[in-house]
């Protein structure tokens, strides 16, 4: 057994970090935010010509063919540089949700461009009650046609296709359908947007049955717990720095014992949250027993570590914390809006009560 | 990233499974409710079992009576142990912590004296580290060891002494040079137990029991072939004991971790809660999630921890996350444990009513101690602060 990584995805991590080091530094996080998208085209065909488009997908659509514990470690570095713009929605959800959904055809019509970094899109799956369950999943489609509503959509207004999550199946939208109307709605993460998106009489396109959500799904969340991680290393990193500089009572504060344990807590956080998401990507790449455990465990972790994390973070600074300057808020926005998305702690908490206290029970019973 | 067993550990893993299977004694749980004074001779056989088979200490090089076995079999040999129930060997400390140390610094002459009754649990081993003014603050420790030709004449006081009631030998800190700054002026010595002028006095804890003990030296003397590794340079030594106590326990942990998990969501489907069985209360069922991911993230810790000592050679300081990991989260287990069983929860061994036979009034007082032995959380954080984040020391 082995949980180190290997040479390659050692490389692959390291040649991450400076990729995102030279081309997102944090002044152009802050550009894009300030955008109305917080899209960059530019940065969109670097990220593609670096393979980043097509990383876990099949060759045949132009993909990289990589697993998911290379997903990781490249969303980590993505998270530690606060990647702004639609990578998560395109090429995460949407593309997995494609590649283990649509059919060949399909496939080489809509996740082909996505791979060589010429088309978004993202999956719209919340609707007004704001759950993750598939159980509140209502809109339904008629005769190939959708109506109603879904929220909290990232990135929709840059997706050529919004994937649909409905009572009766996944379905492909164009984005300049008929009937589509995309608004944005005003969330704390600013490099990230989200939208709502009305369908009146859209036409749809069904690319597969809801419950072959199941591992799209998965991976989305693990690969978002990774993005995490990264964000809370970058705060880590931020803030021992912070405590080694700055001085009060003559002496750096990082001398302190009060704000020494906070960094010690903070680290611990950091290393126990990328256990469970490498754990987790293992487990989904090799179809463990326990996947589903796994990834649960990593985003309940992950959803009230990553907060914990910034709120020390923050503290450390002090007043400086609480500035508009300092770059600490911008990934606790992040964190905040990764805490809900795709299930909080709560949500997973329950679900893994499922799988091991229910699913226990029923075995027990038929033994 | 191979998180499979690889055939070795497959093979190591089966070896033992087959060996613990006919091995293992099948009426220890007629003596694990016994106090140790009364099973401790029955532990003893069962470590001589153990060596019989070549599988006292695994860990050990093979020259010495072990198996070389890497980090991860070590690991897979305490869940085999914990799997079966097996009950736990004799001379903990001398394999664990106590062995290693004497492997890595002594002489030849030592290894050959003392390394094979380790083994075999004929000498049982104490550890004289903390004292009552030296805690926390290990360094400032004051029992002395005046030099008087062949022989080191110690006087002074240890506490906290696990197995000092049982102990023939003793691996004991003390101060052989007062006028150096603290950490260089330490001696490690090898210490009959039976010398005259030591004496042991039992430890009552907040548990009722007496895990522990004081030992008072009154002009003991210990002959200077007896001083293990080099005269002040005892820190080095004793550190190195340390890290063996920081590094290697929290795997030996994980199974039991594992079964206390697994016990309280079997307890919470009999419970009733509000009218419903615990383990379909909201709450209850939340905070159960919690805990199971949290054993689970201590197991993924120490293998990423395992991974990564065996890739740099040495244990590092991540000793002190698994001990603040694993010792903060059985207290929220035990207390877990309490909110379960209500009123039930405080019930002795010594109730009949007691759940478990008492082994969660047991658990949440004896937890209350993890986060203090060992280096408490506090030295814990300062080890992190300063050796892994490089942030400056606070003393």
């Amino acid at each position: 057994m082995q949980f180190g990584l290997n040479e390659s995805q050692e490389f692959l991590r390291d040649s991450a970090r400076k990729f995102f080091a030279a081309e997102c530094p944090i002044a152009e996080v802050r550009r894009l935010m300030e955008t109305d998208t917080a899209f960059d085209a530019d940065l969109w065909s670097k990220l593609s010509e670096q393979g980043y488009t097509g990383i876990i997908f099949p060759e045949e659509f132009g993909g990289v063919g990589l697993g998911i514990v290379e997903l990781v470690l490249l969303m980590e570095e993505a998270g530690r540089a606060l990647l702004p713009g639609p990578f998560f929605s395109t090429v995460v959800f949407a593309g997995s949700l494609l590649d283990s959904l649509a059919t060949k055809e399909q496939r080489r019509k809509y996740l082909a461009p996505i791979c060589r970094g010429e088309a978004r899109s993202t999956v719209a799956f919340c609707e007004p009650q704001g759950s993750w369950d598939l159980a509140d999943v209502h809109l339904t489609a008629t005769n190939g046609k959708l109506n109603g509503e879904k929220l909290f959509v990232p990135d929709a207004a840059v997706a050529d296709w919004i994937l649909v999550a409905a009572r009766n199946g996944v379905f492909l939208v164009d984005s300049k359908a008929p009937g589509i109307g995309i608004e944005r709605m005003h969330g704390m993460d600013l490099t990230r947007r989200l939208y709502s998106v009305q369908f009146e009489g859209t036409p749809a396109e069904k690319l597969g049955e809801i419950a072959g959500l199941a591992r799209p799904r998965a991976i989305a969340t693990v690969a978002l717990a990774a993005e995490m991680v990264g964000g809370m290393q970058r705060t880590l990193d931020i803030t021992v720095e912070y405590a080694k500089t700055r001085k009060q009572f003559g002496k750096p504060i990082g001398m302190f014992q009060a704000v020494q344990h906070q960094c010690a807590d903070m680290y611990l956080e950091t290393e126990s949250a990328r256990s469970a998401v490498y754990y987790a990507a293992w487990a989904l790449q090799h179809n463990a027993p326990d996947a589903a455990a796994a990834v649960s465990i990593a985003k309940l972790y992950l959803s009230d570590a990553s907060r914990s994390v910034g709120n020390r973070g923050i503290q450390v600074h002090g007043g400086m914390g609480f500035t508009w300057e300092s770059d600490l808020h911008l990934y606790y926005r992040r964190a905040k809006a990764s805490e809900t998305a795709l299930g909080d702690a709560t949500f997973h908490r329950e679900r893994l009560a499922r799988l091991t206290i229910d699913a226990r029970a029923v075995s027990a019973e038929k033994a | 990233m191979d998180l499979n067993l690889t055939p070795g550990e497959v093979a190591f893993r089966d070896e033992f499974r087959a060996w613990l299977e006919a091995n293992v004694p099948k009426d220890w749980a007629e003596w694990r409710e016994k106090p140790l004074e009364e099973s401790f001779p029955y532990l003893r056989a069962w470590q001589r079992k153990l060596q019989e088979g070549g599988w006292a200490a695994v860990s050990w090089p093979k020259e010495y009576g072990g198996r070389g076995a890497t980090l991860m079999q070590q690991a897979i040999f305490w869940e085999e142990m914990a799997r079966l129930e097996a009950p736990p060997m004799a001379n903990a400390l001398g394999l664990g912590l106590i062995g290693p140390t004497i492997i890595a610094y002594g002489t030849d002459a030592q290894k050959k004296r003392f390394i094979p009754k380790i083994l075999s649990a004929q000498e049982i081993w104490c550890q004289g580290f903390s004292e009552p003014n030296a805690g926390s603050d290990l360094a400032a420790l004051q029992t002395e060891a005046r030099r008087d030709n062949g022989y080191y004449v110690v006087n002074g006081q240890k506490v906290w002494t696990s197995y000092g009631w049982v102990g023939d030998w003793c691996e004991l800190v003390v101060r052989t040079d007062p006028t150096v700054p603290k950490h260089k002026g330490l001696t490690v010595l090898l210490v009959d137990m039976k010398s005259p002028g030591v004496e042991v006095r039992p430890l009552r804890q907040m548990t009722g029991e007496s895990e522990f003990n004081e030992i008072f030296f009154r002009d003991v003397r210990v002959a200077v072939e007896n001083v293990l590794g080099k005269v002040n340079d005892g820190w080095n030594v004793a550190v190195s004991t340390l890290m063996h106590e920081r590094g290697a326990y929290g795997a030996r942990l994980i199974p039991i971790f594992k079964r206390n998990i697994n016990r309280l969501i079997e307890l919470s489907r009999k419970i009733q809660r509000h009218g419903q069985p615990a383990a379909q209360d909201p709450v209850l069922r939340q905070k159960l999630a919690q805990c199971y991911a949290e054993v689970e993230i201590m197991r993924l810790n120490q293998l990423r921890a395992f991974s990564r000592i065996t890739a740099t050679g040495a244990p590092g300081p991540e000793g002190s996350i698994q001990k603040l990991f694993w010792s903060e989260l059985n207290q929220r287990l035990q207390q877990l444990a309490q909110e379960m069983l209500g009123p039930y929860g405080q019930l002795l061994a010594s109730d009949p009513r007691a759940v478990d036979q008492g082994l969660w009034s047991y658990g949440y007082l004896r937890s209350r101690g993890n986060t203090i032995e060992a280096g408490t959380s506090e030295i814990q954080r300062n080890i992190i602060g300063h050796f892994v984040l490089g942030l400056p020391r606070s003393y």
